[in-house]
């Protein structure tokens, strides 16, 4: 029995880690991530907030329009309803900023940062770990409001007569891609913050990205407008959930090759926080 | 002078001071200890009159804090160094205070300049690290000339320097006439910088007397002797009925029982030439932890918890007592922790 | 055991750490010690790699940290109390730091009970006391079995049980064969834990040495003698070339004479000795000494490595 007891080492009291092989990797740092963003009450709640808000708005939208519109069946038909349905995704990509964001800034802003390099100073694990993490749960919860959103809204506009499901022309697509969208906000936001270490930095940089550019665009003269719209992060990423894409403005991009252009903005941001967690002293 | 009268403090089933009653004389320094939880911030608050107290009485020169006319000329206080609004420049956060007390604008520089903060007086307190902290604080609290100052913890985070000028400063401040209560978990910088103490333990009086006395009456005497006739030295000390240990020296033995005069006495009488003969002098923190042990656990402890006297297996991580910071482990036991009381109390904030 | 090499840190034009070299061994407690502003939190954050040298390098057994297969079980340190998030619960934020290194989860529950937060393992640490926060870092400093040890400041916020407590902690570490590097303002708490110092000042190496040479080195040995005889004492003594101070009404302070040489004078002069102990200068006096003008930083090296 006291040989039992002995495992113990006389000094620490405490039982002997199993011996190590191999390296402290992708994998660990992967599960230390996702403990890190559920342990902590701010990230559930920002994402449980964006989730109500992106669906509350949407309700509330679709409930309006279609109580109040005095379009026909017909016209309404001709209206992109896909994208009108997961109007609350406006607010939400706001949300998913600040989501993005914290996943990164608030190690700064606690000082945590230093705790995980020092027990992960594989830098890059580290970065990726969390940027997969980001990823995923952008991506569920993306997902959750767009068709949450878009599933609502058809009630709305079945009572107008028109038929409105996934099955529907461009709609799956445009749901799934509502989500895609959602998750490239976050991702937006994750790059810049890793730049920027800075949370109410990142998240001014993410509101002027996918809002302020294009109130200033506006104020420009026609035929710049008609050159640069296009390429703004809300409008070529707006195209992945849209059903029509040669909107009112000149050319649009198509649904895909516009959310290509969105998920550029994201992977430079990505890379300047890549280049910036891994060099600069933390 | 500070006079504290059967002072009770309770928080719901919490008594965190409990009939406590001492007087701070002017001219010393008077050293405030006791374990995390033991109720020194709570007593403290009581004499500042932050916190009512349940029943007795803190006075400062005869009154209480509140009924003071300028309290700032009273008393200079140093409480949490970080209770500065960030945003303020050090000049502005004491000229600030120096407007309330009617101290003239002059005396904020001189305030800067002494605790050598004038280089950075115009800079904002938010970037200030911990020590500077701790210096604005000093400054605040000698704004006003005050003829009493209580400082809690003056020394966190200063640098050796700093440590060395905090203490020299408290000691040329109480040779001025002033009283000065200053509580510290740092026994060893008890030790150099206090003349007095008063220690608190579970809230009640453990000890009041000068720290030479508290020494000596928790620590037990012995002395170091060494000779080259060791043996002969030996054999004297065993007639006498006094006890030989090991001294881990070659050439010499501690003996206990006696004092090191009547040693010399001794080895004179014995005509032993004696290399050595120091007494053996315990520290204020081994005089502070044999307190611990004799009175029980300081702070409230939980039922199941080992005694305090259970010591340690030496080179076992185990804190002594078995029980970090004498409070926050105790497990289940509402109110027993008593590093987090309910209204706030040593352990935290 | 950690090893730096003329590690040098520039932030723009100022010179945070200046070519410094030491080495910090197994088996012994190593002080670092200098005043604010000296390099010891950069020299101690470019051990850990969170912070890149400008030139130089310092490696932990042997190797970058970096490099370590895994990280935790070769360094455990407490750079910064703070540096946690104060949102997650004690239990969490330690779970955490294990996963990075596939430590097993019960290990988590082991250093909480060894630092005694068992019970606010599930509180949030926003709520810890300065004293808490401290012995978090410390659970999460050995979480990996390591056996090289940092500490900044590790007493900070302890009461005089929990100073106790992390003194014998480090040195039983020490006595394991592990390294303990731990920085301190508190100089009587070094001089307690250390037996082995590393002085910086401006960045720059001052002393690397044992306490003991620290203080030799830095400061005076005087005897303090008592007798009843004190003026037949003090003739014999200063006959002698000693220097002889008095010392309160009953004691002398005698310097350039050994205790031995004392008492086999006093013995020869048929005088009888009361008191005979050398009054060791402290660390304080000793690093106060050493650094009480910055350009003496160079004149005073002892016998360590200069810079």
């Amino acid at each position: 029995m006291s040989t039992i007891t002995d495992t113990r080492s006389t000094l620490t009291g405490l039982t002997p880690l199993p011996p190590a092989s191999g390296r402290a990797g992708f994998g660990g740092a992967l599960r230390s991530e996702w403990t890190k963003i559920r342990s902590v009450k701010s990230t559930v709640w920002t994402l449980a907030a964006a989730i109500i808000i992106s669906v509350g708005i949407s309700t509330l939208g679709n409930w309006g329009q279609a109580s109040h519109t005095s379009l026909s069946a017909a016209d309404l038909a001709r209206r992109d309803l896909v994208q009108r349905s997961m109007f609350g995704i406006m607010l939400g990509q706001l949300v998913m900023v600040v989501f993005g964001a914290l996943a990164i800034t608030s190690e700064y802003a606690t000082g945590m940062v230093r705790t995980s390099l020092t027990a992960q100073p594989r830098r890059l694990h580290v970065y990726f770990a969390k940027l997969v993490i980001v990823t995923v749960i952008a991506f569920v919860v993306g997902e959750i409001i767009s068709f949450a959103s878009f599933l609502i809204g058809t009630h709305f506009w079945a009572t107008k007569g028109v038929d409105l499901s996934l099955s529907s022309h461009g709609a799956l697509q445009a749901v799934i891609g509502g989500g895609l969208y959602l998750d490239g906000a976050a991702l937006l936001a994750f790059g810049v913050g890793a730049a920027l270490r800075h949370t109410a930095g990142t998240i001014t940089v993410g509101v002027f990205l996918l809002f302020v550019v294009s109130i200033i665009v506006n104020f420009m003269p026609d035929s710049w407008q008609a050159d640069i719209d296009k390429y703004l992060p809300a409008n070529a990423g707006g195209q992945v959930w849209a059903t029509q894409h040669t909107a009112d403005v000149g050319t649009a991009f198509g649904a895909w090759a516009g959310f290509a252009v969105y998920i550029c903005y994201a992977v430079i941001a990505l890379l300047a926080g890549l280049l910036v967690f891994k060099r600069k002293d933390a | 002078m500070i006079e504290v009268r059967d002072l009770v403090k309770r928080y719901g089933a919490t008594t965190a001071v409990d009939h406590l009653s001492f007087t701070v004389q002017p001219g010393r320094i008077t050293g405030f200890l006791g374990p995390n939880g033991a109720g020194k911030s709570t007593t403290m608050r009581l004499i500042l009159g932050l916190d009512r107290p349940t029943s007795g009485s803190a006075l400062i020169e005869g009154k209480p804090y509140r009924d003071l006319p300028d309290p700032l000329r009273h008393v200079g206080a140093l409480l949490e160094a970080r209770a500065v609004h960030g945003g303020r420049t050090a000049f502005n956060h004491l000229l600030y205070l120096a407007q309330t007390q009617g101290v003239p604008k002059r005396r904020v520089q001189q305030v800067l300049e002494l605790v050598g903060l004038q280089p950075v007086a115009n800079k904002r307190t938010k970037g200030f690290s911990l020590g500077m902290s701790q210096r604005l604080g000093i400054a605040a609290a000698l704004l006003a000339d005050p003829r009493i100052l209580i400082l809690d913890e003056p020394v966190n985070g200063l640098d050796p320097e700093g440590i060395v000028w905090i203490r020299d400063l408290m000691k040329a401040l109480a040779a001025e006439g002033r009283t000065i209560l200053v509580s510290s978990h740092l026994m060893n910088e008890m030790a150099v910088t206090a003349d007095h103490l008063v220690v608190v333990g579970r809230g009640r009086l453990q000890a009041d007397m000068p720290v030479a006395q508290f020494i000596a009456q928790f620590s037990g005497s012995a002395v170091l002797v060494r000779s080259p006739q060791l043996e002969t030295l030996r054999a004297a000390v065993a007639e006498k009925g006094w006890q030989c240990t090991p001294s881990g020296q070659e050439g010499a033995v501690v003996v206990t029982g006696t004092t090191a005069p009547e040693l010399g006495e001794l080895a004179a009488a014995r005509g032993l030439v004696l290399h050595e003969l120091t007494p053996q002098r315990a520290s204020l923190e081994e005089a502070f932890m044999e307190l611990t042990r004799e009175v029980g656990q300081f702070a409230h402890r939980a039922p199941g918890q080992p005694e305090p006297a259970d010591a340690p297996v030496p080179g076992q991580y185990a804190p002594p007592s078995g029980q970090p910071d004498a409070g926050f482990t105790a497990p289940g036991a509402p109110g027993a922790g008593a590093g987090q009381p309910r209204g706030g109390n040593d352990g935290g904030h | 055991m950690i090893e730096a090499v003329g590690l040098t840190k520039r932030y723009g034009d100022r010179l945070a750490v200046d070519q410094l070299s030491f080495s910090v061994k197994a088996g012994q407690v190593t002080g670092f010690l200098g005043p604010n502003g000296a390099g010891k939190s950069t020299t101690m954050r470019m051990i850990l790699g969170l912070d890149a040298p400008t030139s130089g390098r310092v490696t932990v057994g042997g190797k970058p940290f970096a490099q370590a297969a895994y990280p935790m079980r070769e360094v455990g340190a407490l750079l910064d109390a703070k540096a946690v998030h104060g949102g997650r619960s004690a239990y969490n934020h330690l779970l955490c730091l294990a996963q990075t290194n596939n430590l097993p989860t019960r290990r988590v529950d082991e250093v909480l009970e060894l630092v005694g937060l068992a019970a606010v393992a599930k509180k949030r640490s926003k709520g810890f006391s300065l004293g808490m926060g401290q012995r978090l870092g410390i659970a999460a400093a050995l979480l990996g079995d390591p056996q090289v040890l940092m500490f900044d400041e590790p007493v900070n916020g302890l009461d005089p049980e929990g100073i106790l407590w992390i003194r014998n902690l480090m040195k039983a570490l020490a006595a394991e064969g592990r390294t303990v590097f731990v920085s301190s303002h508190l100089m009587s708490e070094m001089e307690n834990t250390a037996d082995h110092l590393v002085v910086i000042g401006r960045g720059r190496l001052v002393a690397d040495c044992s306490v003991q040479e620290f203080i030799d080195n830095n400061s005076e040995l005087s005897i303090r003698v008592k007798t009843p005889e004190l003026t037949k004492l003090n003739t014999v003594l200063t006959d002698k070339g000693a220097i002889v101070r008095a010392d309160g009404d009953e004691a002398l302070l005698v310097t350039r004479l050994g205790m031995t040489e004392i008492g086999d004078l006093a013995f020869d002069n048929g005088i009888r000795v009361h008191e005979l102990s050398p009054i060791q200068a402290s660390l304080e006096q000793a690093f106060m000494e050493l650094t009480k003008d910055s350009v003496e930083y160079h004149a005073a090296v002892p016998a360590g490595k200069g810079a």
